[in-house]
């Protein structure tokens, strides 16, 4: 193992890690308002990328319009997801696991319209960034890889001082730790889990225009998201440091496994960790307590 | 004439798998996100023991069946002993599934992601019938028994069947062992009858087809699910033009039954409570 190679693997799980924690965080955050597994995460993504791609390969706009707009496209079908499919459960009080599967309609139903409409088709993004290349410490990192994790921390610290910060970040956390406490304060709830969708949907949109940019797009792009729980799960359901760490961890050792064990392991390995962890820490490593209440 | 009549086969085989999920997702109160999986295994092991070692059709399809229950052991042990939260669960077996998946796409003996074609066409119609009535007949009184009752009390509410004496360890475990043992017993019969599979036929999507019969027909139903699943099946055959669409609608259903009935199609009770008065047979007490 000589040390190029070991920081080539480094600086590439970094960067997948990155787009992780991208997806991760959307999908923790739904988690930690509503406390259900948000399966339609995924196809939001995948929705979002097609938002962007069109954008890009139709009215070629450039790269910040591309994100801005599937920032928005990606935000407000979270919203409209959230008031279709969840809005009803949520007021009547439905068991979590009746949230889940609905979720997980919207993602087959959401999925296979595109197949319908749009087509299996794979398609690329033009090239925004060219093959530029950077070198670091020997090194070589295509600009994508760095600008994607540079984003991905920008755009995470940015959620978390809106949290921290303000009016509506307090009122989200008001939320969290109890939704009809809150709701007595005079807090709009429909308004703030539509918030909270938005800015979901939104991390959505980003990590959709990486992943589609760094890839392709296609209809199943959305399962990727499968590595977003494990990330979430990693760092602990609900904590956004969590899944950012969550995300870099895995994807650095996902990189790891896939160059010096065995590529074709790597998901099985992934998995694993995935099961290891709800197993023996549910609350992940960050994660607070999460015992389903009597 | 064959066409309807393997379209009618093909709705058996999968309403044996689906009979299996309603007892672990309906009866017994977890849901499943990877079945799909066991599927899987019982069709590659009674398919490799027919293809490569010439075992006898039914001894292979009992040996599919095994193999499944055992494979469940995997993930149930560490899972159920945990008692991980029933979402969690469901994540935790999805995973399962999807590495298992894997697993059955890099191995040799599989073929791999090419999947192993020519395997013989032993599944007749009669035999499905007869695993399918067998089934049924199984599950009826499983569920009837104490080992039935005691998957209800958990899945009313776990934490009171807890207190009331029911070990809900063992009894969930063996809800998942019989539940992969009938999608084993599916799968072989799957592999018999087309002669052809391969790792992608059992994925995530097709969890969640079976799961969508489930919930579909009713959790807390056997018959429920029986009709759903072979609506499923046979409708889109029928129309031919909703191929496309066919996924489509799955999802809305799903979407629909849990905003408008999350009881299902049949809710709590059974095709023959309707000939019966006053019959709830295996449900919970109604308002």
């Amino acid at each position: 193992m000589w040390p190029g190679l070991f920081l080539q693997t480094l600086i590439t799980g970094l960067s997948i890690g990155g787009i992780y924690a991208l997806m991760a965080v959307g999908y923790s955050l739904v988690f930690s308002v509503l406390n259900f597994s948000n399966f339609a995460h995924g196809a939001v993504i995948m929705l979002g990328a097609y938002v962007g791609l069109a954008l890009a390969s139709k009215l070629s706009l450039s790269f910040g319009i591309v994100l801005a707009g599937s920032i928005a496209g990606a935000g407000l079908i979270a919203v409209l997801n959230e008031k279709l499919a969840y809005s009803s459960l949520r007021r009547r009080k439905a068991p979590s696991l009746y949230l889940m599967i609905s979720a997980m309609g919207c993602a087959v139903f959401l999925e296979n319209l595109v197949y319908a409409t749009i087509g299996s088709r794979f398609y690329a993004f033009p090239e925004f960034f060219g093959r530029q290349v950077i070198s670091i410490g020997g090194s070589s990192v295509s600009l994508l890889d760095v600008g994607a994790f540079l984003f991905a921390l920008v755009a995470i610290l940015g959620l978390h001082l809106f949290i921290k910060r303000t009016r509506t970040g307090i009122a989200i956390r008001a939320g969290v730790s109890d939704m009809t406490m809150c709701s007595l304060m005079g807090v709009d709830l429909d308004r703030l889990i539509a918030i909270v969708f938005l800015l979901a949907g939104g991390f959505a949109g980003v990590a959709g225009v990486f992943l589609g940019i760094k890839y392709l797009v296609y209809p199943t792009m959305g399962w990727v998201t499968n590595k977003a729980y494990i990330a979430a799960v990693i760092g602990g359901l609900g904590s956004l440091p969590g899944a950012l760490a969550g995300g870099l961890i895995l994807g650095v050792v996902e990189t790891f496994v896939s160059s010096y064990i065995s590529s074709v392991m790597r998901d099985v390995f992934s998995f694993s960790l995935l099961i290891a962890f709800l197993v023996w820490r549910p609350n992940g490593l960050w994660g607070t307590d999460s015992e389903e209440k009597v | 004439m064959d066409y309807i009549l393997s379209i009618i086969i093909l709705a058996c085989i999968n309403m044996i798998a689906v009979l299996g999920l309603s007892i672990f997702t309906g009866f017994t109160g977890l849901f499943s996100l990877g079945h799909a999986a066991f599927v899987g295994v019982g069709a590659y092991t009674s398919a490799i023991l027919t293809y490569y070692y010439y075992v006898p059709f039914p001894l292979a399809l009992a040996a599919g069946a095994a193999a499944a229950g055992l494979v469940s052991l995997i993930i149930g042990i560490p899972t159920l002993r945990a008692k991980l939260r029933s979402d969690y669960f469901a994540i935790a077996i999805l995973g399962f599934g999807e590495a298992l998946r894997v697993v059955l796409e890099n191995l040799e003996i599989t073929n791999g992601a090419r999947g192993l074609p020519g395997i013989d066409n032993f599944t007749t119609f009669p035999i499905v019938l007869a695993c399918l009535a067998l089934g049924v007949f199984f599950a009826r009184n499983f569920l009837r028994s104490r080992w039935g009752a005691a998957c209800i009390a958990i899945r009313e509410d776990p934490i009171a069947a807890e207190m009331a004496g029911v070990r809900l360890f063992r009894t969930r475990l063996l809800s998942l062992v019989v539940s992969a043992v009938y999608c084993g017993l599916s799968g072989g019969l799957l592999a018999h009858f087309l002669s052809f599979i391969q790792p992608v036929m059992f994925t995530l999507v097709q969890s969640t087809q079976l799961l969508a019969a489930v919930i579909a027909g009713g959790m807390g139903s056997l018959s429920g699910p029986l009709i759903a699943s072979f609506v499923f099946i046979g409708l889109p055959e029928a129309l031919r033009v909703a191929q496309m669409w066919r996924l489509v609608a799955y999802g809305l259903l799903l979407v629909l039954i849990m905003v408008y009935r999350p009881q299902g199609l049949m809710g709590y009770s059974e095709l023959s409570s309707f000939f019966k008065r006053k019959s709830n047979p295996g449900g919970r007490v109604q308002p």
